[in-house]
């Protein structure tokens, strides 16, 4: 009989983060970012029907990058959690503390338990009546799971778009302008290069404060070119 | 408890099997016990609050649903205020008629599987697709109806397909039947269907539509005692549901109350309108 290698976990689990990194960079960035109104989410994304960005309940929405059967897989569960617990209590009791648990139990044991990580990264986020109430949590592929102000940003070119947020980020914006700033920020490329990124181009939603019981929406079509000013360019 | 292992473990299995957008569905896997049609049924008929007459009207732009609002048990008045109309989403109405434990509870888990499928797939149900759904879960509660514990509900939506109003009604079985024009369910429902098949005629406008419902359950509440009239001293209006191409809304205590002092100062000269 033959011994199988020994392998340390220490290595084990590098080796799985290593793998779990490199897939979670080759996606597209999805940046979220606090506005006075609320919470936007933008990302690169070609697909009208395939979304990186979706409402799980009344206040809560969930952005993801990464291998899309995975986060698609964990955004079904999100919606049957909450939909559970708020037909189980009330509408009220469902929060995304409770959301960003469950999504970190489930990524944190499959990330040791078995063989293949996902290779995803989450945000979990909740508008509340003002802005000091709204909450943002970054959930990694290993489970680990961060509380963030004011924005996250996920994927493959991170760094340069989140130096470039972080430099001109205002939580006071309004939408028109915290979303220009969101798409410049996502043309940024490692060699400070810029490309131009155009509606089509984009997935772009809004957790709206202002809007009742359900806050998310979607930014599409013609309010999406006029929010980015390139309505003029379109027609 | 099921729900709850999410917060010890991951999610279990049931959470993450692709493949069904319907809540109900995910619900006998998940908390069985929430279900209606899983439970226990009592041994013997229990009195317990019912509802009563509901009707609807479809007109130029839409369809309006309205509701007395009085709950009975036997010959005793459960409730003076109960509101038995409610929406469904964003394009559709339901009231209900029957136990109210029972379908109040109907209508929360109808108001979830709606919103759930929309989430899951991205898009809403058509109107029909909608419909069925209500007729699957009227189905399920079949063993409680046998024991007087009956829910029947009326169904209306703007059908965004061909942007007409449509009315469903049901039987305790799940049978479900369009109606055309106008309906009514519940206990005096016999006389507000009087009322409307009387006064309706093709083509109505929107506050037209108001008032043929507001009259019909005033025809009601006349000659069922477990319907309500309008509670003049206390200023209880029936629940009024407008759906059109712009969405369901309720329609405010304000409009309603004006309709209703017209009806009823018309109703001092001619009292059977």
């Amino acid at each position: 009989m033959t011994q199988p290698f020994y392998v340390s976990p220490e290595q084990l689990m590098k080796d799985k983060s290593d793998y779990a990194r490199k897939g979670i960079a080759r996606g597209r960035s999805v940046l979220t970012l606090a506005y006075d109104d609320g919470i936007l989410f933008v990302g690169e994304n070609p697909s009208n029907a395939l979304h990186k960005i979706s409402e799980i309940y009344d206040r809560i929405a969930f952005a993801a990058v990464g291998k899309y059967n995975e986060f698609e897989n964990l955004r079904t569960a999100g919606v049957r959690y909450a939909d559970l617990r708020g037909f189980q209590y009330d509408r009220r009791d469902v929060t995304s503390r409770g959301l960003a648990n469950a999504y970190a139990q489930t990524l944190g044991t499959i990330f040791t338990e078995s063989g293949k990580p996902y290779e995803v990264e989450l945000v979990v986020a909740e508008v509340g009546e003002k802005q000091a109430d709204d909450q943002l949590y970054r959930l990694t592929y290993d489970g680990s799971v961060a509380e963030e102000h004011a924005f996250v940003v996920m994927g493959g070119n991170s760094e340069p778009i989140g130096t470039y947020v972080k430099e001109h980020h205002d939580l006071t914006a309004s939408l028109e302008v915290a979303l220009q700033l969101g798409v410049h920020a996502l043309s940024r490329s490692l060699d400070g290069t810029a490309r131009t990124l155009a509606a089509d181009d984009l997935e772009a939603a809004v957790l709206d404060r202002t809007r009742p019981r359900r806050a998310f929406s979607r930014l599409l079509g013609p309010r999406l070119e006029r929010l980015l000013g390139q309505e003029s360019s379109s027609t | 408890m099921a729900a709850d292992a999410g917060l010890h473990g991951r999610l279990p299995p049931h959470f993450t099997t692709p493949g069904s957008s319907s809540f109900s569905e995910f619900l006998g896997h998940a908390a069985p016990d929430l279900l209606p049609s899983h439970r226990e049924l009592p041994g013997a008929v229990i009195d317990v609050p019912h509802g009563t007459t509901i009707v609807a009207v479809v007109h130029a732009s839409g369809v309006i649903m309205a509701g007395d609002r009085r709950a009975t048990i036997g010959n005793f008045i459960a409730q003076r205020d109960i509101e038995k109309v409610f929406p469904a989403d964003d394009y559709s109405v339901v009231g209900i008629a029957g136990t109210a434990g029972l379908a109040v509870e109907m209508v929360r888990l109808f108001q979830v599987e709606l919103e759930h499928y929309e989430k899951m797939e991205g898009h809403v149900l058509s109107l029909d697709g909608k419909a069925n759904r209500l007729s699957a879960m009227i189905r399920n509660n079949l063993a409680m109806a046998m024991q007087g514990l009956a829910v029947v509900p009326l169904f209306a939506g703007f059908d965004l397909d061909s942007a007409v109003g449509r009315i469903f009604g049901y039987d305790i079985t799940g049978g479900r039947y369009e109606e055309h024009s106008f309906h009514s369910v519940g206990s005096g429902s016999t006389f507000a269907r009087s009322a409307l098949k009387k006064r309706y005629r093709n083509g109505v406008g929107e506050a037209e539509a108001v008032k043929l419902t507001v009259d019909a359950l005033y025809d009601a509440a006349d000659d069922d005692s477990a319907t309500g009239g309008p509670d003049l001293t206390r200023g209880i209006w029936p629940v009024v549901m407008s759906v059109t191409d712009a969405g369901a809304r309720r329609l405010p205590e304000e409009q309603v109350g004006a309709v209703v002092a017209t009806v009823v100062a018309e109703r001092m000269t001619n009292p059977g309108g």
